[in-house]
């Protein structure tokens, strides 16, 4: 399937969408479904997951075995192409003074980090939206949790979630009827949920964007869809093409068959087979155009290819470029106080938080010489730990809580797998050591946390003085400092999963949460440079990611979350956006915009 | 052995590394995020091998190997002795354990060069071993004398005297021979790896049988 439309544009759109990931996938689909004439323009290159995604690839096929390198910092078969923690001729730097470098992830590529990403789809809860309200700290929503509730079905029945209802606190229940069955545990789970209700760890199935049951498009569809019937005809079509999965090979290589969702191959096709959306890629945008009325009338953006810079025009622009490319946009674009646009709250790239983020694994005698059978599943986490001490937080000593994903067993080997026999079988060459392999293969588990940060004054990002892109466009420079909630809620999760650990049979050796925290963006969870807020005073955009100051204007990415519950934010990134998108459609019927 | 080839050998490699996208993007990324001191990257966006590789075409080797012959034939009798062809599974030699190394050894990123330093400095002090006690290469050596230097240096537990060399490039050596031998596909099945095959239906889970022998039955 072609994805991409010439570079030739329109004169005029009624929306231009920036960014073509989760945010930016969603808006052009909606609209797009609904006879608006959408430009896309995405800064890295086309890419289509049906033709260049890697399935069954085995790594002596790769260079190193497929190893993971700096420049592929996940491994040769990682979906991230022309991207990763550095982009070839787009610096960022980070502010003397700062605690740890900030690592910023990029995806420049047509369906941006939907590529690679870990599926992993949590609702945030009730609490989440009324953090400050709680305990003090941070800032609340403009929203509740039952505003979203009925985007968060509508979220999950589009592009297909398993999981299932577990009835914890704060990790809200999907309506009967809207998830796909989860796969079973694998092995490893067992033995971690056994050791868990010893000590009280819930280990449920995890809820992540994969299909396990193929989807009854024409169904959803006039569900999802009621009174519009190009939008039941294309998209009931299009979710019946696709194929559940097949239980094999890693979700990160991305998926030529369209079981889990990337926007690559669950929103982009069928927006463009509306026939009111055209894609430009490689198409680096600077800045948001505004006119003397301040209104946004398009963006400034220089086309990759020949080198030139350009403009396109719509009556709406959506900025969706990922969020701190988003905050950079506006900070590049002339506002009022020259501070960026759309900041008259000051806001603009405070409140940078990243997820925090430990692991531990280790050895688990039980696990090994099993009976060989096939432990590949769903290409990622099969079940999870929800946060489950959501009243104890006057007892723990940090602010707020985390979700645990787990894994281990005979998964396709990499260049480090038996690591392990350096220190079981030392000294041993020769078939004794072929039977050690096989023993110990497989034999190992593993946790992962993912923790809500507080956003702090120290974690920002500004405009570098002096250093530019090679399109010349001023760079981001990263200020970064954890609080003391991150480093003891990184320790918790250290405790934790040695007791559950030692439970399985294994030995742990936790660390302290200073030296366990992982760096800061490199959970690649970054969100809240532009949050969304109850008023123009401090906050960037409303509740419907509208900006403030150019009502014209709306951002639809990680930038405008005001919080980072622990939950993993693309699902949320997908719902705002659809409701975002229903709203500034009704505006524009309105004649409000 | 051909020492002199590499130097030159490296240079090249580095010279590939640093006119490309992936040498730009490569060279800090994992010690330290950028600071203000660093120079922004050149303006190159060409397709690299590494950074963006094509999938559907066999993949390419970006940098020269720096093993010359003989190292890469001591590279490959040593893997053979560590892992022999038996009812286990193939040879290494037969799965491009050797070629790994080699490949592995001559990449441009740090940790690769810290490895090939332990590696190559490895091969050398096991042929003057060799040369030391039966005047010959490693690789000329009948099995059995092969065999008594190798038990002299592949426990960490006990180094002797002047072995202390040959100890820590055995563990090094073995290590990344596992790691090249057991990520090749024809290896898995006798190593207990079963995926990498479409299931039709769910996911089967848990055999029922490991579920008993594990006593998992009250948590499925």
């Amino acid at each position: 399937m072609a994805l991409l439309t010439d570079r030739k544009t329109q004169p005029q759109y009624d929306v231009i969408v920036v960014g073509s990931g989760a945010g930016g996938g969603m808006a052009a689909l909606q609209l797009s479904l609904n006879g608006m004439k959408v430009l896309m323009l995405e800064a890295g290159r086309n890419y289509e997951p049906m033709k260049e995604t890697p399935m069954f690839n085995t790594p002596e096929m790769a260079p190193l075995r497929g190893d993971r390198t700096p420049d592929r910092f996940f491994g040769y078969y990682d979906a991230t192409v022309g991207g990763g923690w550095q982009v070839p001729g787009e610096p960022y730097t980070n502010k003397n003074g700062t605690e740890g470098s900030f690592w910023w992830w990029r995806a420049r590529m047509l369906g941006g980090r939907t590529n690679h990403w870990g599926r992993i789809s949590l609702r945030f809860g009730e609490h989440d939206f009324i953090p400050k309200s709680r305990d003090g700290l941070g800032y609340d929503w403009p929203i509740r949790y039952n505003d979203i509730a009925p985007w968060y079905d509508k979220t999950e029945m589009l592009i297909g979630v398993y999981g299932e209802n577990c009835g914890i606190e704060n990790a809200p229940d999907s309506s009967p009827g809207v998830l796909q069955p989860a796969p079973k545990p694998r092995v490893g789970d067992l033995l971690a949920r056994k050791a868990g209700k010893k000590v009280g760890v819930p280990i449920v199935a995890a809820r992540r964007a994969v299909l396990t049951k193929p989807m009854n498009g024409p169904k959803i569809a006039k569900e999802l869809f009621p009174n519009n019937p190009k939008a039941q005809e294309i998209m009931g079509t299009d979710m019946s093409m696709r194929a559940p999965c097949f239980w094999a090979t890693d979700c990160i290589r991305g998926c030529s068959i369209r079981a889990n969702f990337q926007s690559t191959t669950v929103l982009i096709p069928p927006a463009l087979q509306t026939g009111n959306l055209d894609i430009i890629t490689d198409a680096m945008v600077r800045e948001v155009i505004v006119g003397k009325d301040g209104r946004a009338t398009g963006v400034h953006y220089i086309d990759k290819v020949t080198r030139k810079d350009a403009v396109a025009k719509a009556r709406v622009v959506i900025l969706a470029a990922s969020t701190c490319e988003t905050t950079r946009i506006l900070m590049n674009s002339k506002g009022k106080d020259g501070s960026g646009l759309a900041n008259a709250s000051g806001q603009l790239g405070k409140n940078l938080m990243d997820s925090v983020g430990t692991n531990l694994g280790a050895h688990i005698p039980a696990l090994e010489n099993l009976p060989p059978f096939n432990e590949d599943g769903a290409g990622g986490i099969h079940v999870y730990t929800p946060w489950w001490l959501v009243r104890d937080h006057n007892k723990l000593g940090f602010a707020r809580g985390y979700h645990i994903e787990m894994g281990g067993g005979r998964r396709m080997p990499s260049v480090g797998s038996l690591g392990v026999l350096d220190s079981k079988s030392p000294g041993v060459y020769g078939t004794k050591l072929k039977e050690d392999a096989r023993r110990y293969f497989g034999a190992s588990f593993g946790f992962s946390g993912r923790g809500e940060m507080v956003p702090n004054k120290d974690c920002y990002c500004e405009l570098d003085p002096s250093v530019v892109d090679q399109w010349g466009i001023p760079v981001l420079r990263f200020h970064w400092k954890w609080s003391d909630h991150e480093i003891k809620q990184a320790e918790h999760m250290q405790q934790t999963f040695a007791e559950l650990i030692d439970l399985m049979g294994g030995t742990a050796k936790p660390k302290s949460g200073r030296d366990a925290i992982q760096r800061p963006g490199e959970i690649i969870h970054e969100v809240g440079t532009a949050r969304m807020g109850p008023d123009e005073a401090t906050s960037i955009a409303n509740q419907y990611c509208q900006t403030w100051e150019v009502k014209n204007l709306f951002l639809m990415d990680g930038s405008v979350l005001p919080s980072n519950p622990d939950k993993n934010p693309t699902l949320t990134i997908l719902a705002l956006a659809w409701r975002g998108s229903e709203y500034l459609m009704e505006e524009m019927k309105r004649g409000n915009i | 052995m051909s020492d002199n080839r590499a130097p030159l050998s490296r240079r090249d490699a580095l010279k590939w590394f640093a006119g490309t996208a992936a040498g730009t993007a490569a060279a800090p990324a994992v010690l330290a995020a950028p600071n203000e001191t660093e120079p922004s990257p050149p303006a190159i966006s060409t397709r690299s091998p590494i950074h963006d590789p094509d999938y559907m075409k066999p993949a390419v080797y970006p940098w020269t190997k720096l093993f010359s012959p003989e190292e890469l034939n001591t590279t490959k009798v040593l893997a053979d002795i560590i892992l022999p062809k038996d009812n286990l599974g193939p040879a290494a030699s037969e799965v491009g354990v050797h070629d790994f190394i080699n490949e592995w050894c001559s990449a441009p990123y740090d940790d690769k060069k810290d490895d090939c330093d332990v590696i190559r400095g490895g091969l050398g002090w096991l042929n003057t071993e060799s040369f030391r006690r039966f005047e010959k290469t490693f690789v000329e050596l009948t099995s059995a004398q092969q065999t008594a230097i190798v038990d002299d240096i592949c426990n960490p537990a006990d180094v002797k005297p002047g072995l202390k060399v040959g100890v820590s490039f055995f563990r090094l050596f073995r290590k990344l021979a596992l790691g090249g031998y057991y990520t090749h596909s024809a290896t898995w099945k006798q190593l207990g790896y079963v995926g990498n095959i479409s299931l039709p239906g769910d996911y089967p889970g848990v055999p029922q049988e490991v579920i008993k022998l594990l006593g998992l039955e009250d948590v499925v």
